[in-house]
């Protein structure tokens, strides 16, 4: 099956990399930076490499007038934290301002697992997608996490990057293309569209797998790597080459990226839906796959949404 | 350091006058934002763009030019008007102030308004995005300083002393702050909101060079602006006892200036007090 790698190093690598092409990338933390896997670039280039302690509010400024200043700014601390503790401050210092600080978070989801409830970031999606000027994008692996990395530093504005903590399925290859705002169609179907960003692509794949094979069902898979701006001419097109849309998401269904995709298509091409996520509910302490389970965040949920769109349509 | 010139005061004090008239005229035209607060910071702000800082109005992202942060952003007419007085927008402009389409939104906007180094207006937070503009000096190994401008009731805010903490142990030198000492904040007297006392021991405490000054008195300005820069190490605050409404007589102490314009009465009173039209 596929190998398994963690995000979140391959963003720590890749950062050593642009730190060593580019002088004007600065990196910060508030005391996760061991968590984050920024300690490396640290380590090459203290001088470019702030650990602000636990205060997250300072994290964001600090990095709005560096970023005002000509830096290009990298600012990691876990996804409850950079979004929750410091909105009013990515709002006011770095939105507003459109100020060039990519704010890549990690330990987003329920898989953060035995840390529970208050760790657990199931609203972060919703947060940063209704701010203006914030664009966010959210790898499946650690192949795309890399090659995001490098996009964003070369993509001026401000940038959500949502990661997660546990090892997740590498799906993606070297040589596939990543560009932001661009989704990639993983399987080519027709029967009926499953999309889904982060950990939840895998899942994707592995239902496409069994509609095929139980119920000769051809599900079209597409990786939505950029939450926003959505690929709506991907999500269109599909909705019209297949009839049903299901999205998957480790994250609250309320205002996450189905939602986003629910209001695309309602206002272009109406085609029966389902949203596999999260109720709007606060997580627990469990094991990842546990926690997956339970909150419905699996391949065979994703096949039973598929039934219920195709038998609506 | 040489003294301040007689000459050079009268100068300074001088457009710091026209300045007042600014923030009476433009918010009276705005019929809203805050006459008292920027009434009490207006000559902070002329002592510096007048005669400390390194900026030049016909190039305002220069990239060596000293930086100010307003972080008591709701006190932009008192920065408009400094900066139409050093020429970075027609003195004309300034009663757009407010207006639908206007360069000179209610909070300072660093992408509408030439001369505003940066966006504020949710109080607590302009002294880390300072700490942020310094640390980008030293790493550019820069010579500008970076100057902050913070409401007392603002320290109250915890962002402020976590910036606080942060500045001192990163040796921010080239980092000054004023916290302008009116005394007040919109529901009442600071002391009787949440006491901000002691300031100066609390600032101490967080590793600063600490200096009470009278905020209104442009000597004492920039005199203390000069002792600061000569200190290495560490970040400078100074406590500037400030009036609020400070100029206009009515508006002097009164809690009812702190977010409301002049009236067309009121307006008239105000000029008068301030000794003419312009």
């Amino acid at each position: 099956m596929w190998e398994m790698a963690e995000q979140r190093d391959a963003y720590g690598k890749v950062l050593v990399e642009l730190g060593r092409q580019r002088d004007d990338i600065v990196v910060l933390g508030a005391d996760l930076c061991g968590s984050c896997k920024i300690k490396d670039f640290g380590m090459e280039f203290p001088e470019r490499f702030f650990n602000v302690g636990i205060a997250e509010q300072n994290l964001m400024g600090i990095s709005a007038g560096l970023a005002a200043s000509g830096k290009t700014v990298f600012a990691s601390t876990f996804a409850v934290f950079a979004t929750g503790r410091a909105y009013d401050q990515i709002r006011q210092s770095i939105a507003y301002p459109k100020l060039n600080v990519k704010i890549v978070a990690t330990h987003a989801g329920i898989t953060v697992g035995g840390d529970g409830a208050s760790h657990q970031m199931l609203e972060d999606i919703a947060l940063m997608r209704v701010l203006p000027n914030v664009n966010i994008v959210a790898p499946a692996d650690y192949i795309e996490t890399a090659k995001a990395t490098r996009v964003i530093a070369e993509t001026e504005g401000p940038i959500y990057v949502r990661l997660g903590r546990s090892n997740v399925p590498t799906i993606t290859q070297e040589d596939d293309p990543f560009e932001m705002g661009v989704s990639t169609m993983l399987v080519d179907g027709t029967d009926v569209t499953l999309i889904g960003t982060g950990i939840m692509v895998s899942r994707c794949l592995k239902a496409a797998k069994i509609l095929e094979k139980k119920h000769d069902i051809e599900a079209r898979v597409i990786n939505m790597s950029t939450i926003k701006p959505l690929d709506e001419e991907a999500i269109v097109k599909a909705a019209k080459d297949t009839g049903g849309v299901v999205t998957a998401e480790e994250h609250v269904v309320s205002q996450g990226m189905g939602s986003g995709i629910s209001q695309v298509l309602s206002e272009s091409y109406h085609v029966p839906m389902k949203r596999v996520g999260i109720p709007n509910v606060f997580g627990e302490s469990g094991g990842s796959e546990e926690l997956m389970d339970k909150y419905g965040l699996t391949a065979e949920h994703i096949v039973e949404s598929a039934h219920d769109v195709i038998s609506r349509r | 350091m040489p003294a301040l010139q007689d000459t050079r005061v009268k100068e300074l004090k001088e457009i710091a006058r026209r300045v007042r008239i600014h923030i009476v005229r433009s918010t009276h035209s705005a019929g809203s934002g805050h006459p008292g607060g920027s009434l009490s910071a207006t000559d902070i702000l002329t002592a510096l763009y007048f005669q400390v800082m390194n900026h030049r109005p016909d190039e305002p992202h220069w990239d060596n030019r000293d930086r100010l942060v307003l972080s008591k952003g709701h006190c932009a007419p008192a920065l408009y008007g400094v900066l139409a007085e050093a020429g970075y927008f027609p003195v004309d402009e300034l009663t757009s102030l407010r207006q639908l389409g206007s360069r000179l939104q209610g909070h300072p906007d660093m992408r509408k308004t030439p001369g505003v180094d940066v966006s504020t207006g949710s109080l607590g937070q302009g002294l880390s995005i300072a700490c942020g503009m310094a640390l980008a000096a030293k790493l550019d190994r820069r010579s500008y300083r970076v100057f902050t401008i913070c409401g007392d009731g603002e320290m109250q805010s915890g962002q402020i002393w976590e910036a606080a903490m942060f500045a001192s142990h990163q040796k921010l030198d080239n980092l000054i702050v004023f916290v302008d000492r009116n005394n007040l904040q919109i529901d009442g007297s600071t002391e009787d909101v949440v006491s901000v006392e002691p300031l100066v021991s609390k600032w101490k405490a967080f590793g600063w060079n600490v200096k009470e000054i009278d905020g209104h008195d442009m000597e004492d300005i920039v005199h203390s602006i000069d002792m600061m820069k000569e200190i290495h190490g560490a970040p400078s605050v100074l406590i500037a006892h400030t009036i609020k409404g400070k100029g206009v007589p009515f508006m002097e102490g009164s809690l009812a200036f702190h977010g409301k314009a002049a009236d067309d009465e009121q307006l008239g009173v105000a000029l008068e007090a301030l000794g003419g039209d312009s």
